[in-house]
């Protein structure tokens, strides 16, 4: 090896935290470095939500296919990180009950679970829903903690040998020719800049995936598409609760803790670090979660903010809303894309498919490392997160 | 909407946040910012904006921005919050300063060592791991009068960075840690005798001075310090055979 590390990655969310462990339980000498706290960026903002994969399955089954399947190795290998609530999509509307039997179907092909309910049934469990409940369908979605989830895999990680290194960032790649040889850091901490040689380098920088490419010309075709979420006060509902119909705006409440969390918005942002936060998409979360649940149309605000989601796409359909753009993730090889030799990208994706997502990427770093190990992730469990600070 | 996208009317505010990068700048110093304040902008979204458009090597904690991960806690006007739900314009002053959590060794700017939360907290068991919750208006199983919450602490910091005991005694097991010990009194986890007996100390309920600045201060409703108080009561009690 004529490096420091076999592998650099760069961002400490979800995808790189899962990378890193597969990557350190792969054997390999690895660092990750993330401008700043970990799990800053989407990673820690997202509603919490581990999907079963239910609101893709009519129009995505390829990423509800891929959430169902993750949703329970994970369960598997980080228990004690979700509540295990379940949840339910809820007809209200004639409209909404006309959708049922197109969701279940899209259940089935998918392989997720679903127990139908009557509305008497449904507020039984559910007390605060709208009374106006026409029927729900149960699917197995849960609540995670979008923190201490992915720190158990950092905790994991650095157990087995990974340098994680947070309030680091990349402000340039090295190179020779058209090799990325390394990154060229600024410390944070201590205001210090030098640079990590390694084999590969990793861009695992969800929605800011784009700009970091540029730095080695190339192209990730990424968009950043936030949403608005709104954190009230009060547990309105134990189970997650979504609207039986097609994904829109403020259809989903998840109880976290004693908050609940109604999302979620969809538009385009150019600029990942500078989302802001428009009031109207503020007032429609009130205003269409409290379809669901009417109760919180007039609960206090805890917080209201923006999370950037890195959906795959390009041209004009990813200008729009996205709401139709895919939740799948894809992995590049800058390589045979740009012909950039030592430079692999992955984004797109979901926090439940942030294990999926560090495989295909670690299964690529070691077909061009010429490293033949095999992937452990579906069966190691997780130490817990604060073992992080050990 | 105005260019950074953010609602309402702006109102100039200045910050004044302390910066520490060891070797660097050092010792600490406070350097000042100027932000155009809305209503809804909290202190993390005004940190999250100097970094974006003035200076992107101020180091702070956060993540989920709204009070469910417990990162963002700092000092604001020198009261222990967690910044993602403290309001800019709600703090009512022309200058707003801005410092890392006490108790906690500094690292850089407004980052602390969790490590030093975790070492006290984790021998009670940091057990953010629960099946489910239930909401008060569901039915309870009989024999069951109430559920109790045990989960709420969202392991901040701001109830040790609070503290006046824990600033100046590196052993004192420290609020959440008390209260993460209470819990499993309640829950059953552990033996009950051991449990009393790791409390029952001067680094235990016997360091507390009953000052519940961290019962005012936790933005979780923990209530640390009258858990602590609890925890007195059933160390005293255990030592009275006829009391049980």
């Amino acid at each position: 090896m004529n490096s420091n590390y076999h592998v650099v990655v760069i961002g400490g969310g979800s995808t790189g935290a899962a990378l890193v462990h597969d990557l350190a339980l792969r054997g390999l000498k690895v660092t990750l470095v993330e401008r700043g706290e970990l799990t800053s960026g989407t990673a820690g903002r997202h509603h919490g939500l581990l999907h079963s994969g239910g609101r893709y399955a009519v129009k995505d089954q390829e990423s509800a296919i891929e959430c169902i399947e993750e949703n329970f190795i994970l369960r598997k290998i980080a228990p004690g990180s979700f509540e295990l609530n379940d949840g339910l999509f809820v007809a209200i509307t004639e409209e909404d009950v006309a959708y049922k039997d197109t969701f279940l179907q899209g259940c089935a092909e998918c392989g997720i679970p679903t127990k139908e309910l009557t509305a008497k049934e449904a507020l039984l469990l559910e007390p605060n829903l709208n009374p106006e409940t026409k029927l729900a369908i149960q699917v197995p979605d849960a609540t995670m903690d979008c923190w201490r989830l992915p720190m158990r895999f950092f905790a994991t990680a650095r157990q087995n040998g990974a340098d994680i290194r947070p309030y680091t960032e990349v402000i340039g790649l090295l190179k020779q020719n058209s090799t990325v040889t390394g990154v060229h850091v600024r410390s944070h901490i201590t205001g210090k800049e030098y640079d990590i040689k390694a084999d590969i380098v990793v861009n695992a920088t969800g929605a800011w995936a784009e700009k970091l490419s540029e730095m080695a010309d190339a192209r990730v075709p990424v968009r950043p598409t936030p949403g608005v979420l709104v954190a009230v006060y009060g547990r309105w509902n134990n189970m997650v609760l979504n609207r039986l119909n097609r994904p829109s705006d403020g259809d989903i409440i998840v109880p976290q803790r004693e908050l609940s969390v109604i999302g979620t918005s969809s538009w385009y942002a150019p600029d990942p670090d500078r989302l802001g936060l428009p009031l109207d998409h503020v007032e429609r979360m009130y205003e269409r979660g409290s379809e669901l649940v009417p109760g919180v149309k007039h609960a206090k605000m805890r917080a209201a903010w923006s999370a950037a989601r890195p959906l795959l796409g390009e041209g004009a359909a990813a200008t729009e809303g996205g709401r139709d753009l895919p939740r799948t993730f894809k992995c590049f090889d800058h390589k045979e894309r740009d012909g950039v030799e030592g430079l692999v990208t992955i984004t797109g994706g979901k926090g439940t498919t942030m294990r999926a997502m560090a495989e295909t990427t670690a299964d690529v770093v070691c077909d061009k490392l010429g490293v033949d190990a095999v992937c452990r992730t579906k069966d190691v469990v997780l130490l817990p997160y604060w073992a992080y600070y050990h | 909407m105005s260019n950074n996208g953010r609602p309402g009317p702006k109102t100039p505010v200045t910050l004044k946040i302390l910066r520490y990068k060891p070797g660097s700048i050092d010792p600490p110093r406070y350097d000042t910012f100027q932000v155009d304040a809305d209503p809804l902008m909290t202190v993390l979204d005004a940190l999250e904006e100097i970094r974006a458009t003035e200076d992107p090597t101020l180091a702070y904690r956060h993540s989920c921005h709204h009070a469910s991960c417990g990162t963002c806690a700092m000092k604001v006007n020198g009261k222990d919050v967690l910044s993602c739900v403290t309001k800019v314009l709600d703090q009512k002053s022309d200058v707003i300063v801005v410092e890392p959590l006490g108790t906690m060794p500094l690292v850089a700017d407004l980052v602390v060592d969790m490590g030093d939360f975790a070492r006290r907290y984790e021998p009670a068991g940091l057990s953010f791991v629960r099946e489910s919750e239930y909401l008060t208006e569901a039915q309870t199983p009989e024999g069951v009068e109430r559920y109790t919450r045990f989960e709420s602490c969202i392991e901040c910091g701001i109830c040790l960075s609070a503290c006046p005991v824990a600033n100046t005694n590196a052993s004192f097991i420290g609020p959440a840690g008390l209260a993460a010990w209470y819990r499993s009194l309640q829950k059953g986890d552990g033996e009950r005798a051991d449990i009393l007996a790791a409390v029952d100390s001067d680094c235990g309920v016997w360091g507390c001075h009953g000052a519940m600045e961290c019962t005012e201060a936790c933005p979780s409703q923990v209530q640390p310090g009258d858990l602590i108080m609890y925890l007195r009561r059933e160390v005293v009690k255990s030592k009275l055979p006829w009391a049980h």
